[in-house]
């Protein structure tokens, strides 16, 4: 026999239940929606010549060719900059720095600090320093560079997670060998954090690749009838390119807009999937 | 032999001191671009001007700089969108920590994870091309741009954000508290309200904080769904300009340095900085604070 106050109890427990549910339902229905709505508007309008194609007046003729070089100058560019920068700040502060000392305590607290700055502020910062001070313009080079330190603290927290994992007798043992710092660091540290270093990279990565607002600080332009072959040349990236298009009242723009985002989350994803499997292969290495 | 390697190892240990310091060096460059060229900006303009006035009109004659238009729009955006984020964050969290089986779990997360990933310029297409449509469909009064599909699309974008701190917290909450409540005869419902929550309140209200100025750096997605008009009001249905909105929208024309304009976009972002700044502080201190220990 339950009492009408326990039976009371438990249905609003299914209720609340039933609430969280719907909620998280919610969720995967808006990206579904999003995924579904982008590939409506979009799907009929890609093809080979969308991506070979400048952009153009006439939505018709128009394409990605120097909006998607763009973006992959920028993007390499970038992670040659951030990736190792991020994974030896991390290796100073986790193997070397003295954890107690305030120097290593100030490092900490601005990372953190900086992970949670607005990404158009380091637009500013781009326009100012490497566009103008540096005197780099509006070029793929001061792109890349704001991009780099934009996710330097992601690639820095990442890789230090990664390589706090790695268990201290390993290292132990490396030392009883008689084999120095360094040569520990690169032959037993590394390649047991790697996969945790590679995925955090790749995530930090695939998030510059979708940035547009610190690129149209630097004054990344919104028409590149040219496909960049320097770091030097102006450029524009995809998300820049879809930002032009979307923002346009005509309809047809909007559709290869569309297109566009397809083609940048094809991108993405192939990303995230490269770096899963990359893990999974070094995993199994380390067993 | 031996000496080669210890040089070889001061060098590499002096090298990578540099790598950290950079992350040193961002910060003072921040600093020092956004405060210069704000600091020129006060030069000509009164800060009582800035501060108080609610015309923005910086490209037109006569010009105005109020930025209270500007502030209320970034306000309101980041209002509307924790209505959104931050219940069904909290909500998410709960049911991913509680309910879920661990084989649930492993499905939904990497949605969550998904939704966080995908650039905020599909967000924008998204609020532009779906919500405001639907929107209009409902409400016909509805403007073309409006605050209510920017926030609706931000909301959906933090969501995961808010999901995945609160539920780190929840996870942390030891079984052995759970338990004592279920052998008191709690129901499931009881002890997420009553002893979960509770006990991650600190981490809550942080990862409130985070996904609030989260918001208010958002720029996309205000770029191309909130409008671009600087006008003061509390209407959501209407089209307005945020702060991050407006310095987009300059730097798509030539601005030269040094004039008024490259100024005001500093002034701005300067703004923009000590506002994301200072609530990142606070989410941190209030994490600090309550630390909850086991």
């Amino acid at each position: 026999m339950e009492s009408k106050l326990i039976k009371r109890r438990k249905i609003k427990n299914a209720l609340f239940q039933g609430a969280l549910m719907s909620i998280i339902i919610f969720s995967i229905i808006i990206l579904l929606l999003l995924l579904y709505q982008v590939f409506k508007v979009g799907f009929s309008h890609l093809s080979l010549s969308f991506i070979t194609s400048m952009p153009s007046r006439f939505a018709n003729q128009a394409g990605i060719a120097s909006a998607l070089a763009g973006s992959i100058w920028t993007i390499t560019l970038t992670i040659l900059f951030a990736v190792p920068l991020g994974v030896g700040t991390a290796i100073y502060l986790e193997e070397y720095a003295n954890q107690k000392s305030w120097f290593t305590k100030i490092i900490q607290v601005n990372i953190s600090n900086l992970a949670g700055v607005p990404s158009i502020v380091y637009g500013m910062l781009g326009l100012a320093v490497f566009v103008r001070f540096l005197n780099f313009q509006r070029s793929i080079l001061s792109g890349a560079l704001t991009l780099a330190l934009l996710i330097l603290p992601v690639i820095i927290v990442a890789s230090q997670e990664a390589l706090k994992s790695v268990p201290s007798t390993l290292k132990e043992g490396s030392y009883a060998l008689g084999v120095s710092k360094w040569q520990t660091i690169t032959g037993v540290v590394i390649p047991f954090s790697l996969p945790g270093i590679l995925t955090g990279s790749i995530l930090a990565v695939s998030r510059a690749m979708g940035e547009a607002a610190p690129l149209i600080m630097i004054g990344a332009a919104g028409y590149i009838g040219f496909m960049p072959r320097s770091p030097l040349d102006s450029f524009t990236v995809l998300p820049i390119q879809i930002f032009n298009w979307t923002s346009r009242p005509q309809a047809e723009f909007q559709n290869i807009a569309a297109a566009g985002i397809i083609v940048l989350l094809v991108l993405l994803l192939s990303m995230n999937a490269f770096a899963i499997i990359l893990r999974n292969k070094y995993q199994n290495r380390m067993d | 032999m031996k000496k080669k390697i210890k040089k070889r190892e001061f060098i590499i240990e002096k090298s990578l001191v540099i790598f950290a310091s950079i992350t040193i060096l961002t910060t003072l460059a921040i600093i020092l671009t956004l405060f210069g060229e704000t600091f020129q900006f006060f030069k000509e303009i009164s800060i009582i001007d800035f501060l108080t006035g609610t015309k923005w009109a910086p490209t037109l004659s006569p010009q105005s700089f109020g930025v209270l238009p500007l502030l209320v729009g970034t306000i309101m955006i980041a209002i509307f969108s924790s209505i959104i984020s931050l219940p069904l964050g909290l909500g998410s969290a709960i049911y991913l920590s509680e309910y879920a089986k661990k084989r649930t779990r492993k499905i939904i997360k990497p949605i969550l994870e998904l939704l966080a990933g995908i650039p905020s310029i599909v967000y924008g297409f998204f609020a532009l091309t779906f919500i405001t449509p639907l929107i209009r469909q409902v409400l016909p009064q509805t403007q073309v741009f409006n605050v209510a599909s920017a926030s609706i699309a931000i909301g959906i974008m933090t969501l995961p954000m808010v999901a995945s701190l609160c539920e780190d917290a929840m996870m942390a909450v030891p079984n052995s508290v759970r338990n004592g409540a279920y052998a008191l005869g709690a129901t499931k419902m009881e002890v997420a309200l009553k002893i979960v929550v509770p006990s991650t309140s600190s981490s809550i209200a942080s990862a409130f904080v985070l996904a609030i100025s989260r918001a208010v750096g958002e720029t996309m997605i205000v770029a191309i769904a909130a409008g671009q008009s600087p006008v003061l009001t509390f209407n959501p249905l209407e089209s307005i300009q945020t702060m991050t909105g407006f310095m987009v929208n300059m730097s798509l024309g030539e601005i030269s340095q040094g004039s008024i304009e490259y100024k005001t976009v500093f002034a701005v972002g300067t703004m923009l900085f000590l506002m994301t700044l200072i609530m990142n502080l606070i989410a941190k201190g209030i994490l600090h604070r309550n630390k909850e220990r086991y």
